[in-house]
């Protein structure tokens, strides 16, 4: 069967500033942090929203997934495919923008280092949330989305996935040595289709 | 016939798409294309003749992704070497009459650059070199490099051809729906850096069709002046029935095109979606038998990695802070490596409004081209303005040179032979427009035209290293009136004639001219505007003079150049005078019982912070300060933090309002020669591991409570942590990784140091390391989070 890659772009999807403060280690609010949140939003003006995806038939046993002739080793990932006999892999992105914005506070303001690492986990987040709701949304029931690194799932499959999609080309993702992405606000990931 | 005569008098038809003829030929998704030119060599030369009799000039060899990245070393040469010969066999095949040519294709590397990402730019350069030998090794023609999405790498490519080969090169990238690459940079930065690095034609393919392109394509046939490639894909992709198919048809596709060959497009092709009928459409109508000449824009441009600043136009600004000359705390910045204290200097200028940085780091105690490019890559990775790299070093200039995402200014040349046989080879080589100061080996001349004598001869001796005359910028050299009365009119005479004679660009360093007198300020932005009505293209001044930044903005809105002459308004503010500045938001007295630099620190108020330590400075031994204001007021928050009811972004902003106060204390005791010594620890993230928003907290809490922190950054071999610990002479080392990929290097670390100098101790931390892995790997300590790192720290060294 040919394997179809495509691509797509969100509109920003809302904030949502109690997850902001979760993931900047605030179990608060306050004045002071809210303001330095609000200061950082505006100073994203080209934050991008791009995911890149494929729809693969997929078999899966107690212990295994095969994806269309590429075996995937993982009881926990088998566990959630159970029943099911399609899968999306995709690879989502916020883009280098946040990445050079977070590099520069790194090294003059840590307050907002941290500050930008939290609204990208947040933004990202909300983007593969968007991607999911669509798939459900036009195939009815999905699992929950499941990533290299997760649990038994090997980061090494992240190679078959981008070798599988080309992030690199399509929406500009690439691997280090070491297997994690860049840009830094990047998150790939496999959902079933039920 | 040669590529290049070729291309001079001709319009150059491309191939259109190998990728989607390799699909329809059965090609997976989960296959190197590449591969098939050694197991399917009859399929791939059938792709390349289709293209030949569509009336192909040029086609691209299959091997897109050849590189050391994806192929052993073996299988890469066969992968090349195969690829230039099916092509050569297509051209043996094809029945077409056309002028044809084998060219060796290079694609991106699929990596992303530092900082953004992990690959380092002279490895980026090594990975190019080998494809681009081979290609040349096996007779291609030429070389395209094509659909790269970010800058530097397209620098990295285009360096190592012109390295490695004599082939001619055409360079093409992948811009978005918004005209610029992915990683930023625009139309304009690309064609400044492309053209100053010598490729034979620039321009855009991938990505989006022939009329999303267009704008892109019209703007560099506006601006560039060399030849412009359009290589587009045949529309958009949609999904018809579960395939992919694009949206542009190949009659369409003509229609879009041929306007823009019209307009002077000289080298087009088809990329993603396209097949032999889009290329036959093309070439069946051969509008353009004597199309537009290839004309110089004779313009002066520089780049940084977004975009450009040209001279000529409205004057620029070029901040002269990043020059230790005379500034006792920023040579001493430069001796501990703090290379925060030039990074902060960077971005208050930008602030301030200086449109380009100088940056000089120039002293006898330092590894000078080392520091060079150090700073300059660091810079780059916090502002986007243009850089002027100044070092009398030539061989400091070159690694700078190298590094150097965009087209710099390069300071400097002089009319004497030695400076212009350094100097001149290393401009055409890497492209950069050059400062040239008026003076040659008899010294400064004291009068106009020998001045002007001068620059005629470095025009002349640049054109024989094939540098134009708009890749020069004059000085002519400001002199201290206060020791030459017509010194500054000599200055200004020759300006205006090298300006409106020699048509030339002009900069001046504007501070020299008030040496030995009071008020600099005032002659200085007197003498600044007198420049300026006599042409100045550029002036190296402070940006941090308000006197220089008025005369800037109050002739930028008298000449015309601010619309409604709102950017002189929205400075006025600025300027108001000192009188008027509004009263301070902290009251005089304190509402507790802490004094008003502590609830600066407390409340986080850097600003606060910095001007109360410089008042109580005056009064307060710089020991006091600390022991008795910023300690307690540091303990408070940092408790409160251990507490819980200080939350993570509270403590950091009480930080960096100290660091603040540090920096003030750091600069009162440099200038009046007060040694500070400290105890010496160092910190870095481990090998592999890109991410130090963890370890940069730990570092900045560290320096708060007084350490000397030598921090060497992220993704940092074992082996240079351990050379590093042993240079410094350091007992106590933080080891952060984020990853559980990256532990393992954590643990090669810590074995390493332990094994060589069992004597240091060890604190490792990091979001999936705990008390137990730490004692696994053999750690001293773990540290949970930032003031864990304090507490040891002081344990140990307090």
């Amino acid at each position: 069967m040919i394997i179809e890659i495509r691509t797509k772009s969100y509109t920003p999807p809302p904030f949502d500033d109690k997850e902001i403060l979760r993931y900047a280690g605030c179990r608060g609010e306050s004045e002071s942090t809210c303001n330095l949140i609000n200061a950082l939003k505006d100073e994203l003006t080209c934050l991008e929203y791009k995911v890149c995806y494929a729809t693969l038939p997929v078999s899966v046993s107690d212990s295994e997934v095969d994806f269309d002739g590429l075996i995937y080793t993982s009881y926990d990932l088998a566990k959630i495919l159970c029943g099911c006999r399609y899968a999306v892999v995709f690879v989502a992105t916020l883009g280098v923008e946040i990445d050079r914005l977070i590099t520069k506070y790194s090294k003059l303001s840590p307050s907002r280092a941290l500050i930008l690492d939290a609204i990208g986990n947040e933004r990202i987040e909300a983007v593969c949330e968007e991607f999911c709701k669509e798939l459900e949304a036009t195939y009815g029931r999905v699992t929950r989305r499941f990533s290299p690194g997760y649990s038994d799932l090997d980061i090494s499959y992240q190679v078959d996935i981008f070798d599988l999609l080309s992030p690199e080309k399509r929406i500009g993702v690439c691997l280090t040595d070491t297997l994690l992405m860049t840009p830094t606000k990047s998150v790939s990931a496999i959902v079933g289709i039920r | 016939m040669d590529f290049r005569a070729f291309l001079k008098s001709n319009v150059v038809y491309l191939d259109g798409s190998m990728g989607t003829m390799l699909q329809k030929a059965g090609l997976s998704p989960r296959e190197l294309p590449e591969r098939w030119n050694i197991s399917h060599p009859e399929r791939v030369i059938e792709i390349h003749k289709a293209y030949l009799d569509a009336g192909s000039n040029v086609v691209l060899t299959n091997t897109f992704g050849a590189n050391m990245l994806k192929f052993s070393e073996r299988e890469l040469e066969e992968v090349v070497r195969c690829g230039v010969e099916n092509a050569r066999r297509a051209i043996e095949l094809s029945s077409g009459k056309q002028e044809k040519f084998v060219a060796l294709d290079i694609g991106p590397t699929g990596k992303l650059l530092k900082p953004l990402g992990d690959l380092d730019f002279e490895n980026a350069v090594e990975i190019f070199k080998k494809t681009a030998l081979l290609g040349e090794k096996y007779g291609a023609d030429l070389i395209v490099i094509e659909t790269i999405n970010d800058l530097y790498e397209a620098k990295a490519s285009l360096l190592a051809v012109k390295e490695a080969t004599s082939l001619p090169v055409m360079i093409s990238l992948a811009f978005g729906e918004d005209g610029r690459l992915l990683t930023g940079a625009s139309a304009d930065a690309v064609c400044a850096t492309l053209e100053g690095l010598g490729a034979d034609a620039i321009g855009a393919n991938c990505s989006l069709g022939p009329r999303a392109l267009t704008p892109v394509i019209e703007r560099l046939l506006e601006i560039s002046s060399v030849p412009v490639i359009l290589k587009p894909n045949a529309g958009l992709p949609k999904i018809v029935s579960g395939k992919t198919e694009y949206d542009v048809s190949s009659e369409d596709f003509k229609k879009e095109i041929l306007p823009l060959i019209k307009n002077g497009v000289r080298v087009v092709g088809g990329c993603c979606g396209t097949t032999p009928e889009y290329i036959r459409a093309l070439c069946e109508v051969k509008i353009c038998d004597t199309p537009l000449p290839i004309t110089d824009k004779g313009r002066t441009v520089i780049s940084s990695y977004t975009h450009t600043v040209e001279f000529g136009k409205a004057p620029v600004l070029i901040g002269e802070r990043i020059n230790p000359t005379g500034k006792k705390r920023f040579k001493e910045a430069l001796i501990e490596n703090d290379i925060t204290y030039i990074l902060n200097e960077a971005i208050a200028q930008e602030e301030k409004g200086a449109s380009v940085l100088d940056v000089n780091v120039g002293i006898p105690e330092i590894d000078e081209a080392k520091m060079l490019s150090r700073a300059i890559f660091e810079i780059q990775s916090v502002v986007n303005l243009p850089l002027q790299i100044d070092t009398a070093k030539p061989e400091a200039m070159e690694m700078a040179l190298r590094i150097y995402n965009g087209k710099p200014l390069i300071n400097s040349v002089n009319g004497k032979r030695e400076s212009m046989e350094r100097i001149f080879p290393l401009a055409k080589k890497y492209g950069g427009v050059v400062i040239a100061l008026t003076l040659d080996e008899n010294g400064i001349p004291d009068t106009v035209e020998g001045r002007v004598d001068i620059a005629k001869n470095i025009l002349k001796v640049a054109e024989s290293y094939g540098i134009q005359r708009k890749d020069i910028i004059f000085d002519t050299l400001a002199l201290t009136v206060s020791a030459d009365k017509n010194a500054p009119s000599v200055t200004l005479g020759a300006l205006e004639v090298i300006r409106r004679e020699l048509s030339a660009n002009t900069s001046l360093g504007v501070s020299n001219v008030s040496f030995g007198l009071p008020m600099r300020d005032t002659i200085n932005a007197t003498f600044f505007t007198l420049a300026l009505a006599r042409g100045l293209s550029a002036g190296i001044i402070n940006p941090y003079s308000s006197e220089i930044m008025r005369a800037y903005y109050s002739y930028m809105a008298l000449l015309g150049y601010d619309d409604s002459c709102k950017e002189y308004i929205k400075k006025c503010e600025e300027f108001a005078p000192l009188s008027q500045e509004k009263p301070r938001t902290v009251s005089q007295k304190s509402e507790n019982s802490h004094s008003l630099l502590q609830n600066a620190i407390i409340k986080g108020l850097k600003l606060e912070a910095g001007k109360i330590t410089e008042e109580l400075l005056k009064s307060t031994a710089p020991l006091s300060i600390v022991n008795e204001e910023i300690i307690p007021a540091l303990n408070t928050v940092g408790e409160g933090y251990e507490r819980g009811v200080v939350y993570l972004p509270e403590l950091l902003m009480s930080a960096e309002a100290t660091k603040v106060a540090f920096e003030k204390i750091k600069t009162f005791m440099s200038d009046t020669s007060q040694k500070h010594t400290k105890a010496r620890v160092l910190i870095a993230t481990v090998h592999g591991d890109i991410h130090d928003i963890g370890k940069n907290i730990v570092k900045l809490l560290l320096e708060n409570y007084g350490f000397d922190v030598i921090d060497l950054g992220r993704d940092v071999p074992s082996e240079k942590i351990l050379s590093a610990v042993r240079e410094n002479n350091v007992r106590l080392v933080f080891l952060s990784a984020l990853m559980t990929t990256t532990v393992g290097a954590m643990e090669e670390a810590v074995r390493l140091i332990k094994e060589e100098m069992p004597e240091v101790k060890i604190m490792v931390g990091g979001a999936v390391l705990t008390q137990e892995y730490a004692d696994k790997i053999g750690a001293d300590a773990y540290g949970k989070d930032a003031m864990e790192a304090v507490r040891y720290a002081e344990s140990l060294l307090g």
